[in-house]
């Protein structure tokens, strides 16, 4: 039987040819006191695919994926990553699995104590021990040039506007080569500018890497860029999941009132 | 229709026997609450305790962290903990001068000055002083870190923050607060000298061979290892504040309070049993 090492580190191959999902959520409950966020919620994305996953703020979005990432734990329901299930594990051993995971936060949460080269090192310096000082800053500067930043290695974060954190926090979420790519609300916040330049930089890393990526969004011109798949949330249940044309031709009431006010 | 319904129909005020027991009622569950709160606090430290225990004693080590905490905690309260120590043997100087000289035991005043800063003055002056910079410190910065998801970016990025964040600081305390006691107990001496030798010419040699006589190392290690102890209690106090911190800017600030007060508390009330646990074992 495969160790939860063998099955993080090594996709199989019905996985590597999209057959087998590489995220399943399956009937996810989560409640915090009295309100219930998540009521019920099964999802899958398998390698190479983008699933947008929208809704109103406030609909459990970001929490589905802390979920996934094991951050919060469910109060029911399955979290299979690389068909292995979350749920329970102790901390190094969701630490394995978080290797082969990228999370981009909502206000990318950078260390700010740290400057954008130190940030984007960190996950290295704690996993890539063989690596040498000088391979790490060579990764560390292609990474930030992947994603455009790599004139700004010696500044700190508080230095740099919104859109250029959310690059830096790409750039570490790249860091550790993942096949899972989770990211909350990339275009909050910024310019239009701004949101079409994360849009492009998420596309062209979608097709470098060949991820399986998860993108909660309320940004539905965002979702429509750098999706395949679309998810709308309300009140913690999927109302409807397809892509665009789907949701475009969709009867269903939320879903007409939420694609005419985006 | 119920009587006080009824009463209040036909005019007749409704009598009041409910009010009191209300107000009883009332002030017992609102008790309960904060004694359910007490005993959740003390389960969730528990937890967190043992968390940090089995992520500091399993690789991979933070040794660049520890470093780096060891620098903050001890280099950086250096100054502080010395002036604090050299304040405090001072006014002890001039304050048992007086005391003993009206009790004409003035020739017990250096063995006084001694027996007072190694055993009790420079390792509780330590411990507060390290509980206010320290413990705010810690407390503030991970609660910052926790409203602004730097902690969950850590757990994300496949790192232990328990190891990372709170064993390391944890660590460094501990082994820091010893050597910063054995700064301001020196302090604490030469201040002390130096307040006496003002009054009354005394070298500081006569003022040593005064003072240690009759002294040994049970007077001297237990109180200094005590501190530890103390290190134990900030670091942890304050991690723990700081990591459950909720709210943005008020729980912050929320976070550093609370890791001062509740240390500084927790020191005081661990010197009492330590002192006790003392003079038991180390007679």
């Amino acid at each position: 039987m495969d160790t939860i090492d063998q099955i993080a580190m090594k996709p199989g191959e019905a996985e590597e040819d999209g057959t087998v999902p590489v995220v399943a959520v399956e009937d996810l409950h989560k409640s915090f006191g009295s309100q219930k966020v998540l009521n019920g919620i099964s999802l899958t994305v398998s390698r190479g695919e983008t699933l947008a996953v929208l809704g109103r703020s406030g609909t459990g979005k970001s929490v589905l994926l802390k979920l996934i990432i094991g951050l919060q734990q469910p109060d029911s329901g399955s979290v299979r990553i690389h068909g292995q299930d979350i749920a329970g594990l102790a901390l190094d051993q969701i630490g394995t699995i978080r290797k082969k995971m990228g999370f981009l936060f909502q206000h990318a949460a950078l260390y700010d104590s740290l400057t954008v080269e130190q940030n984007v090192a960190f996950p290295l310096q704690h996993h890539k021990k063989n690596m040498s000082k000088s391979e790490q800053g060579d990764r560390v500067k292609e990474l930030l040039a992947e994603v455009g930043m790599e004139g700004d290695l010696d500044k700190m974060p508080s230095d740099i506007s919104g859109g250029m954190q959310k690059r830096v926090g790409l750039a570490r979420a790249l860091a550790l080569e993942p096949d899972i790519l989770l990211l909350d609300e990339p275009t909050a916040g910024l310019d239009p500018i701004s949101s079409a330049e994360i849009d492009d930089l998420v596309l062209k890393l979608q097709a470098e890497h060949h991820m399986a990526s998860i993108v909660v969004t309320h940004d539905l011109h965002s979702a429509k860029t750098i999706a395949n798949r679309l998810a709308l949330l309300n009140e913690g249940s999927v109302v409807i999941e397809g892509n665009f044309e789907d949701l475009r031709k969709s009867d269903i009431q939320f879903v007409r009132e939420f694609l005419k006010h985006s | 229709m119920s009587d006080r319904k009824l009463m209040a129909v036909s005019g007749v005020n409704p009598p009041l026997p409910g009010r009191g027991m209300l107000l009883i009622s009332r002030t017992l569950s609102s008790s309960m609450d904060l004694i359910n709160e007490f005993f959740e606090w003390f389960g969730d430290l528990g937890i967190f305790f043992w968390q940090v225990v089995r992520a500091a004693v399993t690789p991979p080590f933070e040794f660049r962290e520890l470093f780096r905490q060891l620098d903050e905690i001890g280099s950086k309260s250096l100054p502080l903990v010395a002036l604090a120590g050299a304040a405090t043997g001072a006014v002890l100087s001039l304050e048992a001068r007086y005391s003993l000289t009206r009790f004409g035991a003035k020739s017990l005043l250096p063995a006084a000055i001694v027996f007072s800063v190694i055993h009790e003055t420079g390792p509780i002056i330590t411990g507060l002083v390290v509980s206010g910079r320290v413990g705010a410190g810690i407390g503030a910065e991970l609660a910052s870190m926790k409203v602004t998801e730097q902690i969950d970016a850590i757990e994300a990025s496949a790192v232990n923050p328990y190891r990372l964040l709170a064993a390391t600081r944890i660590l460094a305390c501990i082994l820091m607060l010893p050597f910063l006691t054995l700064a301001a107990d020196l302090c604490g001496l030469i201040m002390g000298w130096v307040a006496q030798a003002l009054v009354e010419p005394l070298s500081l040699h006569q003022f040593i061979n005064s003072g240690f006589k009759g002294a040994d190392f049970n007077d001297f290690l237990p109180p200094t290892f005590k501190t530890a102890v103390f290190g134990l209690i900030i670091g942890l106090i304050a991690c723990f504040q700081g990591m459950r911190t909720q709210g943005g800017a008020a729980g912050v600030g929320r976070a550093a309070t609370s890791s001062v007060v509740l240390s500084s508390l927790f020191v005081i009330l661990a010197d009492v049993v330590l002192v006790k646990f003392i003079i038991i074992f180390f007679p």
